[in-house]
């Protein structure tokens, strides 16, 4: 994560110790995916009581870009940031593999460089990914165009067989009211080069380019 | 000398006793007793496989550490090396999947680590018995989510390993893990006490009562009784190993601490007895400060533990509230156990009372044991056994090789793997021969693949050996790069029986000589003896399990096994040779477990790998692949599928000796093949290229635009199948074995 908005994207980015961080001196912050506490009692659910995450709110609620990848969505959801919940995989198994996700609205903080209806390529890395959400408020969700991306087949129809893991209305990202905090189960950071994506393209670079342009503006 | 507790049962030879005796000049007490009990253990010890081992060439201009440490340490320039190390945890493994196979994840991350390397990747190598036998199914699945579950939780990637299914692993699966870390040159420590006063801080979990026994537990056979040794295997805990990687790559950066081991096998007493040993310093330990999870734990259950999630320091006195600092704000508990002393003696102290004290020596350098070797009267004997008659179908027979466990696709296996993690992941599982890892730190990449083909070994383990170590190497130069060092993991029976321990000797022979003539050395190894069940006396197929590292010093050189380009020629090199001994074909579609397998000879296999080598560091190489598994039929299968894209290949065209029968030419598992697809214009001169390093190469086909896979010897198609077809067979047979679908 940090390699890539460093070294990829030249934006100057610092790992901050989850006792020290404040939000005060930074334009944005990025919860990275990983096992926080191990994944002990419910995937994020600690990590989302750590002062830490106090700090997150404060920055949400000031409109400064926060993207939660993996592990990082689990967290802002357990927070409370982000509506919804995570159940395990339809599966039941540990899921590593290329997706396609399909953008569903160009109006966030991570997605102004991405057409609506345009698919990336991202893998994902999960256990726990299916997203669900009631049927009342997945309307809400969907009305306010709070989903950003879903997965898609090689068509672009968000078919249940390019369904992964099972999420409610093959949901992959979705966004606060404001569009600038993000939660995504995929990881673009791991397709932002194109030695690393099997496409060749760096799909995943157009959404921390997308924030990058959202604070300069 | 305090004796707290009644002499206790060792599982020591009367030999063996005596020598203890002898060297120590006295009786030990059974805390001591219990101390010699582990460090003589062949887990331990290796003292059946040091004499044979010692025949492996270890040595090259980029070995930095050899054998004997934790890690096998090789120099990549630039100011930076690759630590790796393979063991096997098959004992824990058989019963108790899940946590044997995670905490062999979790003991294999401590041995780069303690080296000072950044743990970068994990692989793993799985054998198992009939994939439809209750057991079998129980074993493969605990074992995916032990491996999947530690590993992805640390954040390490496993990027490769291979599965092999075969009846003699029905009782005793083999579970071999391997860890591959990165350090700079300079910041590379190793297991010794160098400094008299420097004190000992153990960090990490807390030390129970689990694993006690573990090694001794890895020393004998496996039957009935073996679930009463169930709480000899070790639980894991991955947070803390995540936990414990930061906060010990973080110490070792304040430069104040000179010696470190992790404790894996024989707990303390291993971590203390070694790093004494090879620093030639001694040690003192106090019991009575090591942080515990239970009350009560006495001193030969202290030093004996195998509790997960530690490591042993020797930090500089000056330096030590800078060390602690570290392990506090990582929240990891430690305590300080001791010290350096002058002398060589390991002396352990418990409620104010020496409780042991022995040289490390006697500890550390258990006697050689000279094992009897003698042939086996294996099935293989000779050739009698009836040539089975040439199927007539062989589309249907290349159908049903490619829905055979040992050949299908394991995206089952890795897809429960996270081998993106780290962003390094270039070429990854399935696409390539071996997995890349590209290096953030410096621009190489790094090549790696773990091999080994039992039936082979088992049918002749100086070919089978020999061959697993070429087939590594094959798959490494596959995806563009130079095989520079390998470890490697031994599984075989009991070495109490002569056929067995021959066995071991042939294979170890047989790594010698292939490592010697490539010109590859070994960096490292693991042996695992009595994989035998005691009921029925069957012990696994001798399995050495390779594991090479290559390097990649030119980015462009990566490459894959996917077809690319519609019009590329496709070309074989290496010859085709009738040696139908342990292939696929034979075991599964004849049921024929005899014949002699393939002939490895190193002349053959360099010319064969530096022809590929060479031709791909040109830049003429558009997709490599070797033959192994199932033959050319099956290596040729893959590439069209996972280029999605055709093939039309003119069988006559295939170098061949002595190849008579056309189920010889495609399911043969002759060494020292590779298919090439290039470009026309190319074709000339890597032609040339071939003859001026002596392979035997020519063009036999070309990739199409349609999805047809055809075969076909003189303008008369053999094998005619769908892509799509090929796919099915191939993709869905392991997902159907194992999740029941049709």
């Amino acid at each position: 994560m940090v390699h890539v908005l460093k070294n990829v994207l030249n934006v100057p980015t610092e790992l901050v110790w989850h006792k020290e961080f404040k939000h005060s001196g930074y334009d944005a912050v990025v919860l990275p995916g990983g096992f926080s506490y191990g994944d002990h009692l419910r995937c994020g659910v600690i990590a989302a009581r750590s002062p830490a995450m106090e700090e997150v709110k404060l920055m949400a609620e000031e409109g400064k870009p926060v993207l939660g990848i993996c592990n990082g969505f689990q967290i802002l959801v357990e927070a409370e940031i982000l509506p919804g919940a995570f159940l395990p995989n339809d599966s039941l198994k540990f899921i590593c593999k290329w997706i396609i996700l399909r953008c569903e609205t160009a109006h966030t903080a991570f997605t102004s460089l991405i057409s609506e209806g345009q698919m990336l390529h991202m893998p994902i890395a999960h256990h726990e990914g299916r997203y669900f959400h009631e049927a009342e408020a997945l309307k809400a969700l969907s009305f306010s165009r709070r989903i950003v991306f879903r997965y898609v087949d090689e068509k672009g129809e968000p078919s249940s067989k390019a369904n992964p893991n099972g999420a409610v209305g093959n949901i992959a990202a979705i966004a606060n009211e404001r569009g600038n905090v993000l939660g995504i189960m995929p990881h673009p950071e791991r397709a932002s080069e194109p030695i690393l994506n099997p496409s060749r393209r760096r799909d995943g670079a157009l959404i921390f380019q997308s924030m990058v342009d959202y604070i300069k503006h | 000398m305090s004796t707290l507790s009644p002499p206790i049962k060792t599982h020591l030879t009367r030999e063996e006793a005596e020598e203890i005796r002898k060297r120590l000049g006295r009786e030990p007490n059974p805390v001591e007793w219990g101390m010699f009990d582990i460090m003589y253990s062949e887990h331990c010890s290796y003292k059946s496989s040091r004499p044979m081992l010692s025949l492996l060439p270890s040595r090259s201009p980029r070995v930095v550490v050899g054998p004997g440490y934790d890690s096998g340490i090789v120099d990549i320039g630039d100011g930076y090396v690759v630590a790796f190390k393979v063991e096997s945890h098959n004992h824990p493994s058989a019963i108790e999947p899940y946590n044997g196979a995670a905490t062999g994840v979790g003991g294999i991350v401590r041995d780069v680590l303690c080296v000072g390397a950044r743990p970068i990747a994990l692989l793993d190598s799985l054998r198992f018995g009939n994939p439809r036998s209750g057991r079998t199914q129980w074993l493969f699945k605990h074992v995916v989510r032990g491996i999947g579950d530690y590993g992805n939780c640390i954040g390490v990637p496993t990027v490769a390993g291979e599965v092999e299914f075969d009846s003699s692993f029905e009782t005793n699966c083999l579970v071999n893990v391997a860890c591959v870390g990165l350090a700079k040159r300079e910041d590379i420590i190793l297991a010794e006490f160098k400094e008299p006063g420097d004190i000992l801080v153990l960090v990490g979990g807390p030390t129970g009562r689990d694993g006690i026994h573990g090694v001794t537990f890895a020393s004998k056979t496996i039957g009935q009784q073996s679930e009463e040794d169930r709480p000899a295997v070790q639980i894991g805990d991955p947070f803390t190993k995540k936990l414990l990687i930061e906060a010990v790559l973080e110490a070792l950066k304040t430069g104040q601490v000179r010696g470190l081991k992790d404790l894996g096998g024989g707990g303390l007493t291993c971590a203390a007895s070694e790093m004494s040993f090879k620093g030639g310093r001694g040690v003192e330990l106090n019991l009575d400060r090591v942080h515990v999870r239970e009350e009560g734990m006495t001193p030969y259950e202290l030093v004996l533990s195998e509790s997960q999630e530690r490591m042993l320091f020797a930090v500089n006195p000056q330096g030590l509230s800078q060390v602690l600092r570290v392990f506090e704000k990582y929240g990891l508990s430690y305590s300080i156990v001791g010290k350096v002393t002058e002398g060589g003696n390991v002396s352990v102290f418990f409620q104010g009372e020496k409780v042991a004290e022995v040289p490390s020596e006697i500890l550390a350098q258990a006697p050689v044991i000279r094992r009897e070797a003698k042939e086996p009267s294996l099935p293989a004997d000779g050739q009698n056994y009836p040539t089975p008659k040439e199927p007539e179908n062989l589309n249907e027979v290349f159908l049903s090789l490619l829905a055979l466990p040992n050949i299908a696709s394991q995206e089952w296996v890795f897809q429960q793997y996270d081998h993106e993690v780290g962003v390094r992941s270039v070429v990854k599982p399935g696409e390539g021969d071996a997995a890349v890892l590209r290096l953030l730190e410096i621009p190489k990449a790094i090549a790696l693949k773990a091999d080994c083909n039992s039936r082979h070994a088992y049918l002749d383990p100086f070919y089978g050996h020999a061959g697993a170590l070429a087939e590594a190497a094959r798959n490494v130069v596959c995806v563009g790069a130079e095989p520079v060092a390998y470890a490697d993991c031994c599984n075989f029976g009991n070495p109490e029986k002569p056929e067995i321990f021959w066995q071991f000797k042939r294979g170890i022979e047989g790594l010698a000589y292939m490592g010697r003539g490539l010109g590859i050395p070994c960096v490292g190894g693991n042996v695992s003896f009595y994989n035998e069940d005691s009921e029925t006396g069957v012990a696994v197929k001798p399995s050495t399990v390779v594991v090479m590292l290559g390097l990649i010093e030119d980015l462009q050189w990566i490459t894959t096994l996917a077809l690319k380009n519609p019009g590329d020629c496709v070309l074989v090199v290496g010859e085709t040779r009738p040696e139908m001994g342990g292939s696929e074909y034979y075991c599964e579609i004849h049921r024929i477990n005899q014949g002699r397998p393939p002939a490895a000879e190193a002349a053959r296999e360099k010319a064969s790998l530096q022809t590929v080598l060479k031709a791909i560091r040109a830049g003429y190489v558009s997709a490599a692949h070797d033959c192994s598994k199932g033959g050319l039929a099956v290596a040729l299968a893959l590439m069209a599928v996972q280029g999605k894209l055709g093939l039309k290949i003119e069988l006559e065209h295939v170098p061949c000796r002595g190849v008579t029968r056309k189920d010889e030419l495609l399911f043969s598992e002759t060494y020292s093949r590779f298919i090439l697809a290039v470009n026309e214009e190319n074709v000339d001169v890597v032609l040339k290229l071939a003859s001026r390093e002596g392979a035997p190469a020519r063009k036999v086909g070309r990739v199409v635009d349609d999805a047809v896979f055809l075969l076909q010897a003189s303008g008369t198609p053999v094998i005619q199948v769908d892509l799509a077809e090929i796919e099915e067979r191939w993709r869905e047979a392991i997902p159907r074995i194992m999740e029941g679908k049709n």
